[in-house]
């Protein structure tokens, strides 16, 4: 692709930026020009190096190869001191705010205002440069007072009040309302209106369309076009987003399904923000089956699985397993009922600091032979672990030894082992080769796959797409907290599930899953 | 200005040996501190070493009084190795001690007709409740209302200690003790026996001990402990493994809060066989044992041997007083700057430690 | 009546004095972000520095300076351990108290039983000092009285009204905002627990030299323990630390008093420490959380890394 080299008109110029992490290379050659006074959006998928290039050009990163070069001068940026001096402002999508503070207090922290009295001033600038660009604020109002579009203004001020005259946002829209999203759109304009540009990072065709003058789409690291919005359309934003080698085969055995094993009825969830997570969301896993959801990372996926794990509560709607209501049940009736959960982030499931042998009971140290009574048999404990470390093949100096001393690959495999052994209805499994390299990538699957024939019920939820898509037998692809679309692998249309997990597309819902058939 | 940052790299392997070594490490690193303290202040450390550690240990007077030392200390170490285990800090353990102490004497003093046999048993029973239901208190605030314990148990101490003052100026002030703010002497039934020619107070010391071994048990044998264990190592997970964050958290400090309630209850019926002024009754046992717990780095079995050797270190303290004419206070020395090197040691132990300014 | 009212209030001021720097200073470095068990400790090396650099030197205001000193390097430990090396800040703060409280017994052998040859003298404010009643009540203290009065309007200013105090506030409510918007947070904690310990030096420093004065060994019995307590029940506020200082102080004094008419010193002590863990319920609340409370980021070390 031709490389825009410096022009009047060009703002911001990042050329082959180049940036790697322990086993992984974030951004990979990817090069953008954004215009002055445009609103340019950053597309793509988790991982696609659109948020690390953001963080290169506001100085939280140093880029390991590449140049930048603000308003056509070449410049290195080492910190966000210095993005700030260049007039660069970046609005994160988890907003630093003082809570007890007031709009002012917030927006003065760290700036070499007066010393007495100095929200006495600066309140002014605040209300001016508010008004300026269709703002509503109250510059005394506490943080915990207002609403998340308003606390993203406060965010946004920040930024402007420091001059900055390219605004970086991080996913703007994931903590708004459909009406707060039409109010920072009109900001934004008022604000490119001024002579200020805006480039914003997002998973979302509908914002791009609506929002953007032009896009940029990230895939794996690289830059695969950039184009005026006005000349695409979501398909082509979708396909270029998502890509077309995704389909991968494994060898799946063909698998009878069994009878339904997890329900999910018009399940509705909150998040932490107290926004809907999950909405009106229902679905079927069967017995034998795997079925995956597919989406980009915020959409509802944690929510769901933590009501159905039962560590969080849903506002609404039924989870039954194997037919027993347990909405409104405790984690461990759960665990009892036999659903059995490996979360993303294993951490929340592994204790570091003890033994292997002492995770690996951490979900059935109650039930005998390795709980007796009130003790613990050390002898089944090992045992037992013994007997899991050879099953699984989990390389461990030995029992004892803190789990936090083994490698990626084996503690998750310890995480599995642990959770596969002890299941017997529905496993759960969110991000299992998350950081995992391709060997022990190929064995999770392999095990998945073998407790699928098992006859378990798995839920999988990956943001990798390929691993969806080779390990299920069913897919629903989820998008703010609804679930787009459904259908058996064979008839997946990679084009049909990028324009679902961008929002674009919605498909009528399909009958239940009836039992019996084949995958 | 720059602010040295220390970055902490996690290690990725500990050697077994770190941290035994660690330990002995940062315990002879206090030494050569407490040593140039010493020199600092014009005391010469090397005499006072030998005073200290011979008024401990180096007689037989000395150790019997260590030993008496110790019940206290292992009694309450025990119960915080338990808290600390659980991650509830239980600061106020001193506080625990001295209800223990009243919860005794007002069995001595209603109940003053029972036969040792019973009098005894419910002697230690009460200590224990006393205790507990002292530490019901910070847990209760704790696990409904998520108040930090380190400052309710804190507080709960100098309510505690005002509580004893109370009594004994008042109320409970004895008859005829020529008006000293001390209570009637126990009824002989309500005084634990003692090992003979010393202050030992055999039952308490065996009782101490014994519990010292069934906690460890309990710690490394039973669901309960191993529901401790992760509650305290890793609270997310034994949320997600359905643990109950607040039985766990109340249990241990109600059993933390009765064994220093135990130790209270020992003091008064083992050696003074009275309620007195609580800094009659503690020399701060209750902060003591906080040392006591560190440095047997949460092990119950552990806290046998540092209790010993912290219990040597109070005598000792008494005997400089009398030999060097120093303060008995002294010894807080030492266990300020052990306490130091102790928790820095333990933070080599997890990290790698890079300097950056 | 009113005899007893007014003598007991006049009592309860210099009682209060150790007391209210004290808990200036803690409420400074508890704003921060840091809890400083370690004030007992540093009221006690500022007691015993004030008195025997000001015995040995002559001069009072030496004496000060010095207990000023030593309860900053005390701090400055604190600091270190719980900022940098971002460790267990409870257990820091204890082991300092009880290092402060071993060393100043050493220290303070010598000075045991003296009587101090230089006194902070009373101040008699002219004109105001002749009012009937009020005169005697409020106008006759030494000039450590008046400054801690002083410290509080001003203290209060800085925290609410400077720069300053907005940057100390955000970094103890939300470091990894302040640190995100270019603030030195370790510096700024590092600042604030030093003036702590500098406070508690000079609130122990008056105990010493002008409240009792002598040296006796441990002789603040508790006095920084009720600081911490004065510290929440104040909440975090420096005007109301005045009051409660003065509360405070004037329970401790009142207790003999009261004796006659039946009221147990001991129960009325309890009340300081009962009413703090009232306090600690209360804003315990999460709605409660938000309006007034704890700093948000008490007790826990930050990292950037962390993030």
């Amino acid at each position: 692709m031709t490389i825009d080299l410096p022009e009047g008109n060009n703002t911001i110029v990042m050329h082959g930026i180049v940036k790697r992490f322990p086993g992984v290379v974030a951004n990979d050659g990817a090069n953008l020009t954004v215009r002055k006074g445009e609103i340019h959006a950053l597309l793509g998928e988790n991982g696609a190096g659109k948020t690390t290039l953001m963080n290169i050009l506001y100085g939280i990163y140093q880029q390991d190869e590449g140049e930048i070069w603000v308003d056509g001068e070449l410049t290195h940026i080492h910190s966000p001191n210095d993005a700030i001096q260049l007039g660069i402002g970046m609005v994160h999508q988890h907003y630093r705010l003082v809570q007890n503070h007031s709009v002012t207090e917030n927006v003065i922290l760290g700036l070499k205002e007066k010393f007495f009295f100095p929200t006495k001033e600066a309140r002014k600038r605040i209300v001016a440069l508010a008004s300026q660009y269709g703002m509503k604020i109250d510059p005394d109002a506490r943080i915990w007072q207002l609403s998340a579009g308003e606390q993203q203004r406060v965010e946004i001020l920040k930024a402007i009040y420091r001059g900055a005259k390219i605004l970086i946002m991080d996913e703007p829209t994931s903590m708004l309302t459909p009406g707060e999203t039409e109010e920072l759109l009109h900001i934004l304009r008022r604000m490119t209106e001024e002579g200020n540009t805006v480039i914003f990072i997002t998973h979302k065709l509908e914002e791009v369309i609506e929002a953007s003058d032009r896009v940029t789409v990230l895939r794996g690291g690289k830059v695969i076009a950039t184009l005026d919005t006005n000349t695409t359309n979501e398909r082509e934003l979708a396909q270029l987003m998502v890509g077309r080698d995704v389909l991968f085969k494994l060898d799946k055995q063909v698998v009878e399904t069994g009878e339904v094993v997890l329900g999910v009825d018009d399940l509705c969830v909150t998040s932490d923000k107290g926004l809907p997570a999950v909405v009106d969301l229902s679905l079927r896993v069967c017995a034998g089956e795997i079925y995956g959801i597919a989406g980009v990372s915020g959409n509802g996926q944690r929510e769901l699985v933590e009501a159905i794990t039962g560590l969080r509560l849903c506002s609404q709607g039924k989870v039954t397993v194997n037919g027993v209501d347990i909405t409104q049940k405790t984690p461990k009736t759960r665990i009892q009922h036999g659903v059995f959960f490996v979360p993303g982030e294993r951490w929340m499931a592994l204790i570091p600091n003890m033994s292997v042998a002492d995770n690996l009971i951490l979900k059935n140290y109650e039930q005998t032979p390795i709980g007796r009574g009130m003790l613990l048999d050390g002898a089944a404990v090992a045992d037992y672990a013994d007997g899991l470390i050879k099953q699984y093949a989990i390389v461990t100096p030995g029992r004892d030894t803190p789990i936090k001393m083994l490698s990626g690959g084996n503690i998750q495999r310890a995480l599995l082992a642990r959770e596969i052994s002890g299941c017997c209805s529905l496993l759960i499994v969110v991000q299992p080769t998350s950081g995992l390299d391709v060997g022990a990538t190929e064995t999770i699957w392999q095990l998945l796959l073998a407790e699928r024939e098992r006859g378990t019920a798995i839920l999988l939820i990956s943001d990798d797409l390929k691993e969806t898509l080779s390990l299920s037998d069913r897919v629903g692809v989820i998008f703010e907290g609804r679930i787009m679309g459904e259908f058996p692998v064979d008839e997946a249309d990679i084009d049909q599930i990028s324009l679902m997990m961008a929002g674009s597309l919605r498909l009528p819902p399909q009958p239940v899953a009836a039992a019996g058939g084949q995958a | 200005m720059k602010i040295p940052h220390i970055r902490f790299e996690k290690r990725l392997e500990t050697p077994r040996w770190l941290p035994a070594v660690s330990l002995l490490v940062a315990l002879l690193l206090a030494m050569l501190t407490i040593g140039i303290i010493f020199l600092a202040l014009g005391v010469n450390p090397l005499v006072a070493f030998q005073r200290i550690f011979r008024g401990g240990f180096g007689s037989v007077f000395g150790l019997k009084e260590t030993i008496t030392k110790t019940i206290p200390l292992l009694l309450t170490g025990v119960g915080l190795t338990l808290a600390f285990k659980g991650r509830m800090y239980n600061i106020g353990a001193e506080g625990q001690l001295l209800m223990g102490a009243i919860f005794a004497t007002g069995v001595a003093r209603f109940l003053p007709g029972l036969p040792a046999i019973v009098m005894i048993p419910v002697l230690f029973l009460a200590g224990f409740v006393g205790g507990a239901l002292w530490a019901v208190i910070p847990a209760f605030l704790k696990t409904r209302f998520r108040v930090d314990e380190v400052l309710t148990s804190l507080m709960l101490v100098y309510v505690a200690s005002e509580a004893v003052k109370f009594l004994v100026y008042g109320p409970w002030r004895g008859t005829d003790t020529r008006g000293f703010p001390i209570t009637d002497e126990f009824p002989a039934a309500a005084q634990i026996p003692q090992l003979a020619a010393s202050r030992i107070h055999y039952p308490t010391l065996i009782v101490a001990v014994l519990l010292a071994i069934l906690v460890y048990l309990l710690l490394k044998r039973t669901k309960l402990g191993y529901e401790i264990r992760v509650t305290g190592e890793n609270p997310a997970a034994a949320h997600y493994a359905g643990m109950n964050y607040h039985k766990i958290a109340m249990l241990v400090m109600v059993i933390s809060g009765g064994l220093a309630g135990l130790a209270g209850m020992g003091e008064v019926a083992g050696i003074h066989y009275r309620l007195r002024p609580p800094d009659s009754i503690s020399p701060g046992y209750g902060f003591t044992a906080i040392i006591v717990a560190w440095l047997a780095r949460l092990n119950p079995l552990a806290a046998i041997l540092t209790s010993f050797l912290l219990g040597g270190l109070l005598v000792g303290g008494d005997a400089i007083q009398i030999a060097l004419n120093l303060p008995a206070a002294t010894v807080q020395i030492f266990n300020g700057v052990i306490l130091f090197f102790v928790i820095a040691s333990e933070l080599f132990n997890q990290y790698r430690i890079r300097l950056e300014v | 009546m009113l005899e007893f009212i007014l003598s007991a209030l006049r009592a309860a001021i210099p009682a209060g004095t150790p007391l209210l720097f004290g808990t200036l200073g803690e409420v400074y470095a508890e704003r921060s972000g840091v809890l400083n068990l370690g004030v007992e400790g540093m009221m006690i090396m500022g007691a015993v520095a004030g008195f025997g650099v000001s015995q040995t030197t002559g001069s009072v205001w030496l004496g000060i300076l010095a207990a000023a000193v030593v309860g900053g390097l005390m701090a400055l430990i604190h600091a270190f351990t719980s900022v940098s090396l971002r460790v267990n800040q409870v257990v820091s703060g204890l082991a300092l108290t009880m290092l402060g409280l071993g060393v100043s017994g050493l220290i303070g052998k010598p000075f045991v039983g003296q009587p101090l040859a230089v006194r902070l003298q009373p101040i008699n404010i002219p004109l105001l000092s002749d009012i009937p009643v009020l005169g005697i009540l409020l106008f006759r203290f030494d000039l450590m009285v008046y400054l801690g009065m002083a410290l509080v309007p001003v203290l209060s200013f800085v925290l609410y009204k400077t720069r300053l105090g907005v940057t100390l506030r955000s970094v103890g409510e939300n470091p990894a905002a302040a640190d995100a918007m270019g603030v030195n947070v370790g510096l700024v904690r590092y600042a604030a627990v030093i003036f702590g310990g500098v406070m508690a030096g000079i609130g122990g420093a008056y105990l010493s030299m002008a409240y009792a004065p002598a040296w006796i060994e441990g002789m603040t019995a508790g006095a920084g323990w009720i600081v911490i307590a004065l510290t929440i029940f104040a909440i975090w506020d420096p005007r109301r630390a005045l009051l409660g200082a003065y509360l405070f102080g004037g329970v401790r004094v009142l207790q003999f008093r009261l004796q006659p008419l039946g009221i147990s010193p001991n129960l009325l002590n309890m009340l300081p420490f009962l009413l703090t863990i009232g306090v600690l319920w209360l804003s315990s609340g999460q709605a409660a959380k938000k309006r007034i409370g704890a700093p948000a980021s008490l007790m826990s070390a930050y990292s950037r890394e962390d993030r």
